[in-house]
């Protein structure tokens, strides 16, 4: 059923609408003068001026990559998030560690990680799925390149993005 | 015809149209674009040019090295003919406006016609040609709905703004623009009726018909130039672009003028007719005689007075288009038709009763 | 066998003949019972106790009591008994109940689902399995949701090397015992077996042996966890992403039914598809690892080519290359074009081979045998997986004994023109450069590159068995459907297009544009087929032709079904 809305009951003189006009121009040059006369600024001058300062900690930037503090790629290359990346901006194909390598025991690792920028919605849903604590939404924000080839990070560069990242669950330590 | 009526005519109508309108256009967008910024608390275009204000000359580079896309179903002749259309018409209507008293003994109107609003009416009714072909030409369904609203809503509200003008010219007695503008630098403005024999009980009750009119002429302006509260034609939510969305590049550029164009002569005739045109309020520097010599200086400060007030105009128009939302279709035609054209005729009779009292 | 039994399964009655297992009544009324150990192609040793469900019988009457009278249904009220029982070994008994739900086997399950774990890694991210993991799905559905353990979990070797193409970690492994019962029950290879006790119970390979049976994949296919794992398919690609397609294994005369795993137009594994008249679960290693070739772009033909006047190779589109293979053709009578088909081919392709060959009016059309040692299990000796198409369809009574005579044409002139189509001639055909030479035309299409194809004037794209829709009928003749798993690369038209567009060039028209209205033909056309509709064949075939071929694997099973072993 639908709903039916009271209209409400406008005194002539509001129905001539001048009155609305003149209050909405009040609003209108109120916010004018404020800001021609410099007494608010609510805008930044992007180049010149940037946030990057007061980035909060929880800004979703672009999405890397993370070593540990013992220098392991976290990633074991599940494929969680390429499974969740509502874009499917992520695309992997796993391997397996050799096993003269210090970290084999881990098993298996990206041989390709590849996350498409220009697809990417910085939506945050891969840090979240991920077991492994292996991919973070850095601040980095301005993602550009030339050409779109550019602008798909594979595994080198979205690790040198993500640099190292300490005091993370320590899975895959001794006992294992 | 001489000689020398021939140049000082192609002298007026180069410097007015050409050297004083299209940047009066141009300066009129960014005056939009930066107004509206403000309003909005942002800063608006300000990297191009000290305070952006050469950011028009870019916008006017961008369109002329746009691609010009035409696509391949539009109706060719028709979809070129178009914007010509729209901004021609817009244009030529400055031919019949006094913009100041006398330079040089010259009369500063390009063409002193005896039925200057008769002339501004037509000639701008043909700016709705243009839409409508661009509406049709396009063969797209946007454009088309936008082609048709735009007729009727121009068509429709022609009416009320011819009829609201009838009880000025009811009172002045005249349909020249240069005289109008005089009989109010005499008597006082139609809508400031303080000085000579505005100052009066006859002033003092002509002032409620004028004032009607005022409102009436002042929204119809709106309407025909498409401007919000009434650009539906135009309108993004629901038509995309409206007439132009098939075009880009200096034809869409040429639609984009002649609406700002016709913002600027519909200000300028609604100065004319309601706040005196040219002239000085409380007739300060006003000449002997219509079109009586002055000074190079009072011809100078007319001239001026006359694009203050239309800037004034102008800012007025981009500060009600951010501060009033759209109207629905049906309101809009029921406003035209049911209320504005009713007041427009009443006030027609209330003027001539006014009138024959007085006498 | 025949007698029915009254059985309550959460509160309904149904019927069951005696004998059934209580987990397959309980299946058979959609009452799903989970289970590790159970499989009803192995016995039952009952050790994972997934299946636990709550059992009532008759009450038994104290003595001197009156026995308890059915109500007007005939159902006597039912006792439930204070601890559950396996439903997986168990059989249906008369009055008997059997709850899956309710306070005492949701209990139970945890238990279980709580021991199953208390050992289990948290291996998911790098475990295979993840994603068609019975463990993962039973403790979701089962589980706790939490462990009580907070002591260390008990460490057992990872990534042990079993076997050539299996890889074991035991720390995953649940004991069910499953693979260690397919090698000894299926594969009749028993080096699997557990060693030690308790907790520390360990999946391991007789010493000295290795788990190298051409059937051990089965096992990666059984385990309900991540314990054994292919090396084939280990890493490569979650289960989840891949797009599978019923169709048929195209590596012998059995057709063994399997499922193909492709993601993005390449295929990553195959897996054995349950047809108890074919291949019953199961299907030998070196079939189901033969379809890399496939995926491998740098050998595969992706468009049509044909020889310019240097005699080099040019890529043509594929409308070209049609019009230059007709025209080279139509300069010859039809006694002079021979056609060498494929027994790889559907037997549409075949129908359309037969109508090629009408309209060129020519001489002969042969299709080239493979033939190789049937291994007691599956393999079957006719290597072609379409043997009985070819002699159905084509009407050749002893395919491949023409070949000779064909060469012996070419050579003495009377051949001048030769199609080989899905057949390599100099590789599989015994063909040799000299026996070619005498050709004027030779038009060929296969799916990578080959000999053939390097001396052929024309070679058309033709996709390989996953990259085309049809029928075939295997030794059996049982006619079973080829279902296309993907596109083909670049400009590769499926075989019977090929052919269709090569008669097109022609100027014969044809008007067909599925594999469907092919068929629809053959049944119209060849006896054989007459009245069968393509929709009836199902993913499971129908039988078409007697042949009296047996498998040895499905009459060994049926053996063992007969002895009440195993449920079948």
């Amino acid at each position: 059923m639908a709903i039916v809305v009271k209209r409400p009951k406008l005194k002539w003189w509001e129905h001539l609408y001048i009155p609305a006009i003149i209050s909405g121009m009040r609003v209108t040059l109120g916010h004018f003068f404020q800001i021609v006369s410099r007494k608010k600024k609510v805008t930044m001058q992007y180049p010149e001026e940037k946030w990057d300062a007061h980035l909060p900690e929880h800004y979703r930037g672009a999405p890397a990559l993370v070593t540990d503090e013992q220098g392991r790629e976290r990633c074991v290359a599940c494929q969680l998030c390429e499974f969740i990346c509502p874009p499917r901006a992520i695309a992997i194909r796993p391997e397996e560690i050799p096993s003269d390598d210090k970290w084999a025991k881990v098993e298996k690792r990206p041989k390709k990680f590849d996350i498409d920028m220009v697809r990417c919605i910085y939506c945050g849903m891969c840090e979240e799925v991920c077991p492994e604590q292996a991919i973070f939404l850095r601040k980095d924000y301005a993602i550009t390149g030339t050409s779109r080839d550019e602008m798909v990070h594979d595994k080198d560069r979205l690790y040198e993005i993500g640099g190292v990242r300490t005091g993370l669950v320590n899975k895959w330590n001794d006992l294992k | 015809m001489d000689w020398q009526f021939l140049l000082a005519s192609l002298t007026k109508i180069v410097v007015f149209v050409f050297l004083v309108t299209l940047p009066l256009v141009a300066l009129t967008v960014w005056a939009e674009r930066r107004v509206s910024a403000a309003i909005q608390d942002r800063v608006g275009p300000n990297r191009v040019g000290p305070f952006g204000l050469l950011q028009p000359l870019a916008d006017g580079i961008k369109f002329l090295l746009k691609e010009d896309f035409t696509p391949s179903h539009v109706r060719k002749g028709f979809y070129w003919m178009a914007p010509a259309l729209t901004m021609v018409p817009a244009l030529m209507t400055c031919a019949v406006l006094p913009f100041g008293s006398t330079l040089f003994g010259e009369k500063m109107v390009i063409a002193d016609l005896n039925v200057g609003p008769l002339f501004v009416f037509a000639i701008a009714s043909l700016t709705v040609y243009g839409i409508v072909l661009a509406g049709w030409a396009s063969n797209s369904k946007y454009p088309f709905l936008g082609g048709v609203r735009s007729t009727s809503q121009m068509i429709s509200y022609e009416i009320c703004l011819g009829l609201s003008i009838v009880p000025l010219l009811m009172i002045y007695g005249e349909l020249n623009l240069s005289k109008i503008v005089y009989e109010q630098a005499e008597n006082g403005w139609a809508m400031l009726p303080l000085w000579g024999e505005g100052w009066s009980l006859k002033g003092a009750l002509l002032f409620i018909p004028v004032a009607i009119s005022f409102v009436i002429f002042v929204t119809s302006m709106f309407a025909e130039t498409n401007r919000l509260p009434f650009d539906l034609p135009e309108c993004e939510t629901e038509l995309v672009a409206g007439y132009h969305t098939e075009y880009s590049s200096m034809k869409f550029a040429l639609f984009f003028l002649g609406e700002y164009a016709a913002m600027i002569i519909g200000s300028g005739l609604a100065v004319t007719l309601f706040f005196g045109g040219w002239s000085l309020p409380f007739g300060w520097l006003k000449p002997d005689e219509l079109h009586g010599e002055v000074g190079f200086l009072t011809g100078a400060i007319h001239i001026a007075s006359f694009f203050l007030k239309v800037i004034a105009f102008i800012l007025f128009f981009i500060v009600i288009r951010w501060t009033l939302p759209r109207f629905r279709y049906d309101q809009l035609m029921r406003l035209g038709w049911v209320f504005f054209f009713e007041i427009a005729l009443a006030n027609v009779i209330l003027t001539a009763l006014i009138l024959w009292l007085v006498e | 066998m025949s007698d029915l039994v009254d059985v309550q399964i959460n509160g309904e009655w149904h019927q069951f003949p005696k004998g059934t297992r209580m987990i397959e009544a309980c299946r058979e009324v959609g009452a799903e019972v989970p289970n590790y150990c159970y499989h009803p192609k192995l016995t039952s040793p009952g050790n994972c106790r997934m299946c636990l469900v709550q059992m009532g019988m008759p009450p038994r009457p104290a003595p001197g009591a009156e026995p308890a009278q059915p109500d007007e249904d005939g159902h006597v009220p039912i006792s439930w008994m204070p601890r559950p029982v396996i439903a997986c070994a168990n059989t249906v008994a008369p009055n008997m109940g059997i709850r899956t739900q309710g306070e005492l086997t949701e209990k139970v399950r945890e238990g279980v689902m709580e021991l199953m774990l208390a050992n289990h890694p948290l291996d998911c991210p790098i475990c295979d399995q993840a994603g068609e993991c019975h463990l993962q799905e039973y403790s979701v559905e089962h589980g706790k949701g939490e462990g009580r353990f907070r002591e260390q979990k008990v460490k057992k070797p990872k990534n042990v090397d079993v076997g050539p193409r299996i890889r074991l970690d035991d720390e995953r492994c649940i004991m069910c015992s499953r693979c260690i019962r397919f090698m000894d029950e299926v594969a009749d290879d028993p080096v699997l077996g557990f060693t030690d006790r308790g907790s520390h119970t360990t999946l391991a390979v007789y010493p000295g042996r290795e788990l190298d049976s051409n059937y051990s994949l089965n096992t990666a296919d059984l385990c309900p966890v991540g314990a054994l794992t292919s090396n084939d398919f280990r890493f490569q690609m979650r289960v989840w992403f891949m797009k599978e397609t019923n169709t048929i294994d195209t590596n012998c005369g059995t057709g063994a039914n399997i499922t193909v795993y492709a993601r993005q137009g390449e295929i990553f594994r195959i897996k054995p598809r349950q047809n108890n008249a074919v291949n019953s679960d199961w299907m030998p290693d070196s079939h189901r690892l033969s379809f890399h070739w496939i995926n491998d772009e740098e050998t595969r033909l992706t468009s049509a080519l044909a020889k310019d006047e240097n005699g080099n190779h040019q890529v043509v589109s594929n409308e070209n290359a049609y019009a230059i293979a007709a025209s080279k053709l139509s300069k010859f009578k039809g006694h002079e074009i021979a056609i060498i088909a494929s027994a790889r081919m559907t037997n549409e392709e075949l129908f359309m081979v037969k109508r090629l060959a009408k309209h060129l009016k020519a001489k002969i059309v042969e299709t080239v045998p493979r033939t190789g040692e049937a291994d007691g299990y599956l393999i079957s000796e006719d290597r072609n997986p379409n043997t009985l198409g070819v002699k159905t369809v084509l009407g050749l009574d002893e395919p491949g004994s023409q070949l000779e005579s064909i060469k012996d044409d070419i050579k003495q002139g009377q051949i001048h023109a030769l199609i080989a189509l899905q057949e390599d001639l100099i590789t599989d055909a015994g063909f040799t450069d000299d026996d070619l030479a005498g050709l004027d035309v030779l038009i060929s299409s296969y799916p990578s590159a080959n000999p053939t194809a390097e001396r052929s004037d024309v070679v058309l794209p033709g996709g390989c068995w996953a990259e085309k829709s049809g029928t075939m009928l295997n030794i059996q003749g049982r006619l079973q459907r080829l279902n296309k798993v993907m596109d083909g690369p670049g400009t590769t038209e499926e075989p019977w297009e090929v052919v269709r567009n090569l008669q097109q060039a022609l100027g014969g028209g044809n008007g067909i544009h599925s594999h469907m209205e092919i068929f629809k033909q053959l049944a119209e056309k060849v006896p054989a087929f007459s009245g069968v509709k393509f929709q009836d064949i199902g993913d499971l075939g129908i039988p078409l032709i007697e042949t009296g071929e047996t498998l040895p694997l499905l009459e060994r099973e049926k053996e063992r079904v007969a002895q009440g072993l195993i449920v079948g």
